[in-house]
């Protein structure tokens, strides 16, 4: 009689799998149905070529196979398009939004997430491709600067920061922060970062708040203000002892990640970094930096996070924005995204989890020359809460951003 | 009319009052506070950058000013004068932006005039660490303001000199002993002063309040007023919102503060000189003074054809690393990928450009031609109201301006960016064309009315093709600013209208220099393309006509 209960209950489990799976299809199917003939409006950062043909490619994919026309918005700032939104909602415009599909991540999305600018969540899950996400082994894809995602935004790729340097001139880099500031002691005028709060400026600040900060914990939670000077206080004795010997001597700092890779070709600088690990190899592809180039990371980590694509409340093609967003998780995208050449960017799926065809094709990529093997990546570092990126921008702007008085 | 012309810069204005003041409903702030105020002058090196905004945007317009008004002193009705003012139009149609690009490869230390020079003859085999660039007191970009808008003031100047006898008073002044200098500023400058004044007004708005040619060239710590505005309005925290229209407030007062200080030099500089008028001094030996004058425009002049070439170059290198001279690879694959990427830009931009020019051209001219028959004596309140757009800084009126087309259900049309982009495009056309028109002589109307002409056909058969050159150059000059407008397009374009120099500006936020070339050409093309018609059609059209060949 158990027995026979369990067989029962067995049956009738995979029968509700079965039905459920068959559901999930079916609602799939509708999303379908409704995106064909949609346009959606991509609003994604354009300030790298490769990356826009790659959402081009992606762009002609969904059109041949699902009908659904995708416009690549170049944004010079996702900020903008936060902005963008928000000025929508400020005069009651609740559908027919500028914006169908937004690349994004960290404080934009905590900020739209805050405000009540996004689609209702869940939509992430219902994609069939989420089933290859590599949620285990890398948390970031669905916690998003410690901020829970909510199925408000599907994960596209992976980011961690790495240091790139000429083989050619320095033969050994350094290791660790405190070789970093050595290095740029015994060279000075040979090392910089962005200025904050540029994306890639407040990045190196984490890195550094990471290595410096007492207590690593307290950078998950958000920043308590009355703690806030004595945790930073190790950071900015760093920032203190290294700003002297920065290129320009810290009174001008390369505008970007692109400006700064340019400055290490031109040879104005030693050490840059992306936050691509792929980076580098595709910029020697692309001519953009010589072949000497290498890439190393800290003993200790570095910062690691994820990026997004979400939707905001007012799109009117959200259907049409799923099915994008379910093309660019596919292991087929997701592969074309990881070649040097292509993108060099890492993917945010499960490979060892795939089926054997699909991890084929993850085998098959060539990370090129200056990419470092996933084994040789080393930890990664979390991301702070979003609350630290404002609260250190300010702080430095305040130091270093406003001028001797 | 009032209402046309004034309408979007007031609405535009009340939506950055408000929220200057606590007012934004839309993120729960209802009540009026001066909060946003407190929290702007509480930011750090805020006075640092209200200086820098005032100063580099007032010195680089007034050492404009100087350059123009030297150089054509000792030099007009000269060759030399003739051949440089070949060189210094087509630069008109250089947009902000590309030259400041330029002008960055050619001036950085790692650019190419430490390359020509290096190692051989300085010794360095890396690039200097050298602070040229994006120095804290505003240097490069007050330079780099002064190359792009004397080639403007001179245009205008040249417009205004573009008027009868001015020959007999060189020649007058000339026999009387004074030398060429002492006559300019005696005789000539006090005429064509009034109209030169106008154009010199909106430079001190615009440099007050540049963003891009800030962005590439500005100082960073801190950055002037105008980038910081932006960036608050784009800060991911929502409620900066509040503070950055406080701040567009400030910007709107230190642009204000500019133009009264301009002004208040302006009366110094007349009394100074009016006391001179009747001095005698003839100042015969002005050689010195002469070559002082011309060295400052050729340097601008060569400064700007090196950075244009430069980009040109970019356009095709795939890897141009320091110390080469050249590139050392050299690709042509990006080159057509832009222009196939590029085409739907491409298209819309020429659609609007064409579009806002016909309109402002055609507006201009219906505006003047009525004033003409009336003999209007409101004109000088018109004319006010026409240029306050460009006396205002962008910015402080465009983000009321985006809330008023989104609540009209326009936001992200074409036509939309086109209303937005004419209440900019209209006050250059009339700038433009406004001159050429009053100095036609009245005569040509009168004999054609008396002998039955109606208005419109004393229109289209007199005025209209004697004015056929500088109506096209208005076209021209309306284009290319439809063209440079990047805040406007952007802002009401709502991204869904994407022109080259949106897609410029974007791009460049990546730094790849071959991309960003390629698209500062494509800006490049087609306000150059409607100079070269503007000049090319007349000649083809009175090619019988020797009277109506360029007067010179």
């Amino acid at each position: 009689m158990k027995r026979l209960r369990s067989t029962a209950a067995g049956i009738a489990g995979v029968f509700l799998t079965a039905f459920a799976a068959h559901a999930q299809d079916q609602d799939w199917q509708t999303v379908l149905d409704d995106a064909k003939g949609q346009t959606v409006y991509f609003h994604a950062w354009g300030g790298e070529p490769r990356i826009n043909a790659y959402i081009q490619w992606a762009a002609r994919e969904v059109e041949r196979d699902y009908g659904v026309r995708v416009v690549h918005v170049k944004a010079s700032d996702t900020a903008n398009v936060v902005s963008q939104v928000l000025a929508e909602k400020s005069v009651g415009k609740q559908t027919g939004g500028a914006v169908d599909l937004v690349w994004i991540n960290g404080e934009n999305f905590a900020s739209m997430k805050a405000s009540g600018l996004l689609a209702a969540p869940g939509w992430a899950q219902t994609l069939p491709n989420w089933q290859y996400v590599d949620i285990e082994n890398k948390p970031t894809v669905a916690i998003d600067f410690t901020v829970p995602t909510d199925g408000q935004e599907s994960p596209w790729g992976m980011a961690k920061l790495v240091f790139m340097y000429d083989s050619a001139r320095l033969e050994t880099p350094p290791s660790d922060l405190n070789g970093l500031l050595d290095y740029a002691k015994r060279n000075p005028g040979r090392f910089s970062y962005p200025q904050p709060p540029n994306f890639y400026g407040t990045t190196f600040l984490k890195q550094a708040l990471a290595d410096t900060v007492a207590d690593r914990d307290v950078l998950s939670s958000p920043v308590d203000e009355s703690r806030f000077d004595e945790t930073v206080a190790p950071l900015f004795t760093f920032l203190d002892e290294l700003h002297p010997h920065l290129w320009r001597q810290g009174q001008a700092f390369p505008k970007n990640v692109a400006d700064m890779r340019q400055l290490l070709a031109d040879s104005e600088l030693d050490i840059a970094f992306s936050f691509n690990p792929g980076d580098a190899s595709g910029a020697i592809a692309n001519g953009e930096l010589p072949e000497t180039v290498r890439t190393f990371v800290f003993d200790g980590g570095t910062i690691g996070n994820t990026h997004f694509v979400a939707i905001p409340f007012n799109s009117s093609n959200q259907s049409g924005a799923k099915v994008y967003a379910n093309f660019l998780l596919s292991p087929m995208a997701q592969t074309r995204k990881q070649e040097p050449e292509i993108w060099g960017d890492p993917t945010v799926l499960n490979v060892a989890a795939l089926p054997a065809n699909e991890k084929a094709l993850f085998d098959a990529i060539d990370l090129g020359p200056a990419t470092l093997s996933p084994e040789d990546l080393g930890p990664v570092i979390p991301e702070p809460h979003p609350s630290w990126v404002a609260a250190l921008e300010e702080a430095w702007t305040a130091r270093y951003g406003a001028g001797s008085e | 009319m009032v209402i046309l012309l004034a309408g979007p810069v007031l609405a535009g204005l009340a939506g950055t009052v408000l929220p200057a003041f606590g007012y934004l409903p839309v993120l729960g702030y209802t009540s009026l506070s001066l909060d946003p105020l407190r929290s702007l002058f509480a930011m750090p090196g805020l006075s640092k950058s209200v200086l820098l905004s005032f100063g580099t945007g007032l010195a680089a317009s007034i050492l404009s000013m100087a350059i123009v008004l030297v150089f054509t002193a000792g030099w007009s009705e000269t060759r030399t004068f003739r051949r440089l003012t070949r060189f210094l139009s087509p630069l008109l149609s250089v947009p902000h932006a590309a030259a400041a690009i330029g002008l960055a490869f050619l001036i950085a230390p790692s650019g190419l005039l430490v390359r020509l020079f290096s190692p051989w003859a300085t010794g360095w085999t890396r690039p200097p660490d050298l602070l040229i660039l994006n120095d804290p007191a505003g240097l490069a970009m007050t330079f780099g303001l002064v190359a792009k808008e004397v080639p403007f003031l001179f245009l205008m100047t040249l417009a205004a000199l573009n008027r009868p006898h001015i020959k007999e008073y060189y020649k007058a002044g000339a026999s009387l002993g004074y030398g060429r200098m002492s006559v300019f500023f005696k005789v000539v400058l006090p005429q064509i002063y009034p109209l030169i004044r106008l154009p010199m007004l909106a430079v001190i708005a615009y440099s007050t309040s540049v963003v891009d040619v800030a962005l590439i060239l500005g100082p960073t710590t801190p950055p002037p007023l105008a980038p910081r505005l932006v960036a608050w309005m784009n800060d991911p925290d929502l409620s900066k919102r509040l503070m950055a229209s406080a701040g567009a407030l400030l910007q709107l007062l230190v642009s204000a503060c500019a133009l009264l200080t301009y002004l208040c030099l302006e009366r110094l500089a007349g009394l100074w000189q009016s006391a001179r008028y009747a001095s005698g001094r003839r100042r015969r030996h002005d050689a010195l003074a002469r070559q002082a004058g011309l060295y400052p425009m050729i340097v601008i002049v060569t400064v700007m054809m090196l950075s244009m070439a430069l980009l040109a170059v970019w356009t095709a290198a795939r890897s141009w690393w320091f110390p080469a001279v050249l590139p050392q690879k050299w690709s042509l694959g990006r080159m057509t990928d832009a222009f196939g990427m590029g085409a739907p830009a491409l298209a819309a931009t020429l659609a609007l450009a064409i579009a806002a020019a016909s309109i402002a051209t055609a507006r201009t001219l219906w505006l003047l031609d009525a004033r003409s028959a009336r003999n209007a004596a409101t004109q000088g309140k018109l004319n006010i109201l026409i240029f306050v757009p460009l006396l205002l800084p962008q910015i402080s009126f465009l983000f009321g301006l985006q809330m008023l087309f989104l609540f009209g259900g326009l936001s992200g049309t074409l036509l939309a960016v086109l209303l937005a982009q004419l209440v900019f495009v209209f006050p250059y056309a009339f700038l433009a064309l406004s001159d050429p028109w009053n100095r036609l002589d009245p005569r040509y109307a009168k004999v054609a009315t008396s002998m039955g002409a109606s208005r419109l056909k004393v229109f289209w058969q007199v005025r209209l093709p004697l004015l056929l050159r500088p109506v096209l150059v208005t076209f021209a000059v309306a284009a290319a600013v439809s063209v440079g407008q990047y805040l406007p397009t952007l802002m009401i374009g709502a991204g869904r209208v994407v022109t080259v120099t949106t897609e410029s500006v974007a791009l460049a936020s990546g730094g790849n220099r071959q991309v960003a070339a390629l698209y500062a050409m494509l800006q490049l093309i087609i306000p150059l393309t409607f100079f070269v018609l503007a000049a090319l059609v007349p000649s083809l059209v009175f090619r019988n006509r020797a009277a109506m060949r360029l007067e010179r």
